[in-house]
């Protein structure tokens, strides 16, 4: 998925915890931080080649547990259990090859080898589950680190966009304000890693452990308080299917 | 096959459907209410809607596979693991597009009923003077007046919250008691009252059917937001929930689900239909039922498909086809256009239970004496809230800080996107395509259609009146976007049964009566002439209600 402004609203409202009509129209309006995900499909038609056709080998249990670590390290256990306690790793592999298009399952699992060179080259030959989580957790830090410079940079790119339009009002004859085309931009560095902290969030916080225990699930709040105090380092509430 | 006669036959049971039921049993008619899909019975029906967000394998996303078998619902929200069985098969059911336009059908007893937005809004004289006004299409038959009466009949049976706002050009209705503005939203709402666009712009809460207090034996919202799953407690207007109750009870209503109506059958000796031919979807069966009204609430593309299959022996284009505009005028609203940014000063603020709801900013373009580049204007539907965990994906950070940070709320948003007119357009049609059949080797429907210049000419506005406001507010990192609106998408089609004056421009009279058939009312999206800027379903309720008052009293006078 590119990274554009029209493509994270579109993505957002598409998060894979929003599915109403009134929530969709919400998710577009605010950014309430709805997970643009890649590669699921959740993607308007014209955003991206369509691809179908046999896409994802099961992964095997050994894969699982692997993805179990990279999860953990993003999502360790603090005082709430950790990603790999919401068995966040099978997650991420049903997610992938149920939900991914060929291109990005692949992106995904090549994701998986670069990410073991990546840490045998940084770390004497430690593969990913040999090395320490603190080498784990530098490792992450380090492609995290290019991913949010990616974003950032598109961010600035979609504000720079927004102000042209914002400012072509007050010209006369102004240029129509053109729809932002879903155009296909270059696909972020190290575009796995986006996809893996993505999945694992997901997993994560939509899981009963994350929803339940890293934030507060209410299944049925009987009622609503438009505005109440809240303190620093309170849990937020996790939202309905 | 011969089936036993009815006073009237409701085809389809969504919003229109229901409330013709409910209606005309309770005024003593003995109805047949025809739905082409399954039944899904109110509560028990909605298997799903109890689950906790882990039980559904892909946390309510989609997979490949979903895609596959449904290749336009996928193009937006509809398509995910929750409620998928709420939606019409795309393989089942295709049709033909000329050009995009994105059909999200709900086949099944309630229709879209179960899935709908819930926005309620009045339509006001702004809106049904405005094609004579413009000299646009034709003029509306009716005027506000007309329809205030049955506005209010329908808004104390089904139940919906609001406030009282004194704005001409969204008239107040029978409430309950409004969901209120989050602190964000009163925030912003009282600074715009206070700024340069205070006298036009104003925010107001969201007026939709969830009820805020208990009301006709249903509960009260609990403030779950899993609506579009169907709720247990009955809390949002549905046909399940509100009109078909009714009905049922008063021993008249006969539903029979999987009998998909393919033609209305028409008399030329008395010039009245005699009742419908359906087909049955198990059985494939083809069964003729009779009555002495009948009422097209099958939604606005199937009910131009139903009326253009009709009476061809006697004219070719179908029935209600010799104005020759059966079928053409297809409306939607367009949308997705708007602007959010950030909220500050709010961080030791948050928000207890999930609001259904949100706000609206009423019309003001084109209004008391603000002038467009274009014709007509355009309401914002938004809301405000704390960012989510969602927002850790770009955010820098990975390990134990990060975790705990994103467990807890973020920053105050903002934001809104608009819901515009799109203007009626005789190019805009439905036909059916012989060469393609579905699954029950029925010709399927081609659509053609179009926004035009002057929704284009909107879409700047819609963005950048949006960030001034916000700006206007204090709100910072304003920032604009335009997601881009086929038309469909919208899910509020309209139109290609337009009413009228006069039987040379019109399909329908000013009673919903098509002019060639007068025992035949069509209450669904086809009937209107404009879209307005509003969400449409109230006023097809208040429609079908007036309709169905017309209809009995015209049987009883005999007329029919």
């Amino acid at each position: 998925m590119t990274e554009n402004d029209t493509m994270t609203q579109i993505s957002n409202e598409l998060s894979a915890d929003l599915i109403s009509r009134r929530e969709a129209i919400l998710r577009m309006s605010v950014l309430l931080g709805g997970v643009a995900l890649i590669g699921s499909g959740a993607l308007i038609s014209g955003c991206r080649a369509e691809k179908t056709g046999t896409v994802g080998e099961p992964f095997t249990a050994d894969d699982i547990a692997y993805l179990d670590e990279i999860a953990d390290t993003i999502l360790p256990t603090t005082s709430t259990p950790g990603a790999k306690a919401a068995k966040t790793g099978a997650f991420m592999a049903l997610m992938v090859t149920d939900t991914y298009h060929e291109d990005d399952d692949k992106t995904f699992r090549d994701g998986m080898r670069k990410l073991d060179d990546l840490s045998k080259q940084k770390n004497g030959g430690a593969s990913f589950m040999k090395a320490t989580p603190a080498q784990r957790l530098a490792l992450l830090q380090e492609l995290d680190k290019e991913q949010h410079d990616y974003s950032e940079k598109q961010r600035a790119e979609g504000r720079k966009k927004s102000d042209a339009v914002i400012s072509s009002a007050s010209q006369q004859n102004a240029p129509e304000a053109k729809i932002n085309p879903a155009t296909q931009m270059s696909d972020p560095p190290n575009k796995y890693f986006r996809m893996m902290k993505e999945l694992a969030l997901l997993g994560y916080f939509t899981s009963e452990v994350g929803a339940t225990q890293a934030l507060r699930y209410v299944e049925s709040p009987g009622r609503y308080d438009p505005c109440v105090p809240y303190k620093p380092g309170e849990k937020d509430w996790a939202s309905h299917a | 096959m011969q089936k036993p006669e009815y006073d009237a036959i409701v085809v389809g049971s969504g919003i229109s459907g229901g409330w013709a039921a409910k209606e005309l049993t309770e005024k003593g008619l003995r109805v047949l209410m025809l739905e082409r899909g399954k039944n899904i019975e109110h509560i028990t029906g909605y298997v799903n809607a109890t689950k906790a967000p882990w039980e559904y394998p892909h946390r309510g996303g989609r997979t490949r596979a979903m895609e596959e078998l449904y290749p336009v619902l996928k193009r937006d929200y509809p398509l995910n693991e929750t409620n998928l069985d709420y939606w019409a098969s795309d393989k089942d059911s295709p049709y033909t597009e000329v050009k995009r336009f994105d059909w999200f059908r709900g086949y099944h007893v309630g229709g879209r009923s179960l899935m709908w937005g819930r926005q309620s809004y009045r339509w006001s004289d702004f809106d049904f003077e405005a094609n004579a006004k413009d000299g646009i299409a034709i003029d509306w038959p009716i005027r506000y007046a007309d329809l205030a009466p049955w506005y209010d009949h329908v808004e104390k049976h089904a139940g919906i919250n609001g406030s009282h706002e004194g704005m001409p050009q969204l008239p107040d209705g029978q409430f309950l008691p409004a969901m209120p503005l989050n602190c964000g939203e009163q925030l912003v709402s009282d600074r715009l009252k206070k700024s340069k666009f205070g006298a036009a712009r104003r925010i107001i809460p969201g007026r939709s059917a969830n009820l805020t207090v208990a009301h006709d034996g249903r509960g009260q919202c609990q403030y779950r937001n899993a609506c579009w799953l169907g709720c247990p407690y009955g809390a949002y207007f549905s046909t399940q929930s509100s009109t078909l109750p009714h009905a049922a009870k008063t021993g008249r209503l006969t539903l029979l689900p999987f009998q998909i109506v393919s033609e209305v059958l028409y008399d030329p000796n008395t010039k009245r239909a005699s009742g419908v031919r359906a087909l049955d979807a198990n059985s494939n069966e083809t069964i003729d039922y009779k009555a002495k009204v009948v009422f097209l609430c099958a939604s606005t593309i199937n009910t131009a498909w139903l009326l253009m299959r009709s009476a061809t022996n006697v004219w070719p284009g179908g029935l209600g086809s010799t104005s020759g505009e059966l079928g053409h005028n297809l409306m939607d609203h367009h949308f997705r256009a708007g602007a959010q940014g950030r909220l500050e000063g709010l961080d030791d603020k948050t928000i207890f239970g999930r609001r259904p709801n949100g706000f609206y900013i009423p019309r003001y373009q084109n209004l008391f004496g603000d002038k467009r580049q274009y014709l007509r204007g355009f309401g914002y539907q938004g809301g405000a809230g704390r960012e989510d965990w969602g927002r850790a994906v770009s955010e820098l950070g990975v390990g134990a800080k990060f975790k705990d940070d994103m467990s807890t709320p973020g920053a105050w948003n903002i934001g809104a996107t608009a819901f515009a007119e799109m203007l009626p357009n005789h190019a805009n049609t439905v036909t059916i395509d012989q060469s393609k059949k579905d699954k029950w080797g029925m010709p399927v429907v081609k659509i053609d259609c179009a926004t035009g210049e002057n929704e284009a000419m909107m879409r700047r506005d819609m963005q950048v009146d949006m960030a001034e406001t916000l700006q206007a507010c204090g709100v910072k990192d304003v920032q604009v976007y335009d997601a881009g609106s086929f038309p469909g998408m919208g899910i509020h089609e309209m139109g290609t049964a337009r009413m009228g004056r006069d039987p040379k421009t019109s399909v329908l009279n000013s009673h919903n009566q098509v002019w060639d058939a007068p025992n035949v009312f069509v209450t669904d999206g086809s009937c209107m002439a404009s879209t307005a800027c509003q969400n449409p379903s109230l006023t097809y309720m208040a429609m079908t209600a007036r309709a169905a008052d017309y209809a009995v009293n015209a049987l009883n006078r005999r007329e029919l």
